[in-house]
């Protein structure tokens, strides 16, 4: 079936149903544990879609598929809208229960590496360096909780409806959509974007804050490439922030002490 | 720090902690933003945005992926903005005391999120018989148990460590005997530090980033001997 044919096939659901379903989305993390980790989430996401089966609620189409998709399951919690969309519409065409366990379980690996790479570790950090850029550059409060959560959520928000038009669309085909350029090539770009605002951002940001010691900003220029260096040295076995936290605690002790 | 401030604070913690994994993950809870929100109700937004952006710089190492263990910066950040925006910052010590409030906090936040995680578990673990037979009803009820132990997880936590933080900062600023230039280059040397050495973990895999690192610093300083 070709996708354009599958989009004809789709069922329908009525729009509050969808709007049940994203606002769901947003809370997919809120019972995430050890055990099932997301499970109970991705259930919890599909619950108004598994409404629609036949005997609704009380019907054991709905109590099969409950049992079902609220079984274990990990992804980037953003990227669990491709599972939801896709797993809901599985449901809905009563695909064989066999069927849709080991294509709920395929879906984990994908769906959290490639959210992972471009989330946690591209656009957040590429939208935080340019509110750190801004803020460099003199932006007040306001505009910087706009530039960063405006940004930010954009990617977000859009992340999450593409995932759950997508899956929905392409139900159990949906690895296709998966290869999307911006999935697969979209992480190295926001990547190198994010290392160019970093060098920007680093140095403006600094001399913001630095204000009244602005005397004595070559030697924490100085003190910052050494500290980096560090830090890159020792990568993987110390976190910069504990770090951090012992330099200040023994500075904040010196300077009370040494009075 | 009157009740009122008190209580307003806690639930700005709550609310602001929440959105570190429950709900929404909209990024409320960034440093950048968190501390900045709590300056503004606090009656003094620059001193949050300060504190927040130096947060926010030792926060770009922090990927918070699924199962590993980090440090919780939502209701840190609440802790840093309110401990800085509460105090004349012109006073040497002000920085470095919110910002070490807030690295603590951080660190215990991270903990507090485990046992969260943990007791989300045990919930679970009694609904899975239920769950078995398909209950859309123990879904909601583990999740709605989830959600609520987070808040007050954010509200419990940004409430004491603000009773213990702010009696400390003020006796130690009140101490301080160190200058002003000194006391805040120490902290941004450390925050900066960090960010760099984030930088490097985060993009030094990815073909090119050096050059365009490189051309941004260049950018960056080019725009600082402009001023």
């Amino acid at each position: 079936m070709s996708a354009r044919a599958a989009v004809v096939d789709a069922p329908s659901l009525p729009v509050h149903t969808w709007v049940e379903i994203f606002i769901r989305q947003l809370a997919v993390q809120a019972s995430w544990n050890y055990e099932l980790l997301l499970g109970t989430g991705i259930g919890f996401c599909l619950e108004p879609a598994l409404r629609h089966l036949p005997g609704g609620r009380e019907g054991d189409a709905y109590r099969g598929a409950m049992a079902r998709q609220s079984a274990y399951f990990n992804a980037h919690p953003y990227l669990t809208a491709v599972a939801v969309g896709s797993l809901a519409r599985a449901e809905l065409e009563h695909a064989p229960p066999g069927q849709i366990e080991r294509f709920r379980t395929a879906l984990c690996g994908p769906l959290g590496s490639v959210g992972d790479r471009l989330v946690w570790a591209g656009w957040l950090p590429f939208c935080s360096l340019l509110a750190l850029a801004a803020f460099g550059l003199g932006a007040g409060p306001v505009a910087v909780l706009l530039i960063f959560l405006g940004l930010y959520n954009v990617g977000h928000i859009g992340l999450r409806v593409w995932g759950l038009r997508v899956g929905w669309t392409h139900g159990m085909r949906v690895a296709a959509a998966l290869a999307n350029p911006v999935l697969r090539h979209g992480p190295t770009y926001i990547a190198r974007a994010a290392a160019l605002l970093a060098g920007v951002a680093l140095p403006l940001a600094l001399d913001r804050i630095i204000e009244p010691g602005r005397t004595l900003l070559g030697g924490v220029l100085l003190a910052t490439v050494g500290g980096a260096a560090l830090l890159a040295r020792l990568h993987g076995r110390i976190e910069g922030w504990r770090i951090a936290l012992g330099v200040l605690a023994a500075f904040a002790l010196y300077a009370v002490v040494a009075r | 720090m009157t009740p009122e401030q008190l209580f307003t604070i806690g639930l700005l913690g709550a609310i602001i902690g929440l959105d570190v994994v429950s709900f929404p993950q909209a990024m409320i809870s960034r440093p950048i933003v968190a501390a900045t929100i709590t300056g503004m109700v606090l009656g003094d937004a620059a001193a949050g945005l300060l504190v927040g952006a130096t947060l926010e710089l030792i926060a770009l190492e922090t990927l918070p992926v699924g199962a590993s263990r980090y440090p919780e910066w939502g209701s840190a950040s609440v802790v840093g903005g309110a401990l800085f925006a509460m105090r004349p910052n012109v006073m040497p010590g002000a920085l470095t005391m919110a910002v070490l409030g807030a690295l603590a906090t951080a660190w215990v936040g991270g903990w507090t999120m485990y046992v969260i995680r943990r007791f989300n578990g045990a919930i679970a673990r009694r609904w899975i018989p239920t769950l078995g037979l398909g209950s859309g009803r123990a879904v909601i009820a583990i999740q709605t148990a989830g959600i609520t132990a987070d808040f007050v997880r954010g509200g419990i936590l940004t409430l004491v460590a603000m009773l213990a933080l702010d009696p400390l900062s003020r006796a130690m600023v009140g101490l301080w005997s160190l200058d002003a230039r000194l006391s805040r280059a120490v902290v941004i040397a450390a925050a900066a530090s960090v960010a760099a050495g984030a930088t490097w973990k985060l993009f030094h895999n990815t073909p090119g980033a050096r050059w365009y690192f490189l051309g941004g610093l260049a950018i960056g300083l080019a725009l600082l001997m402009a001023r």
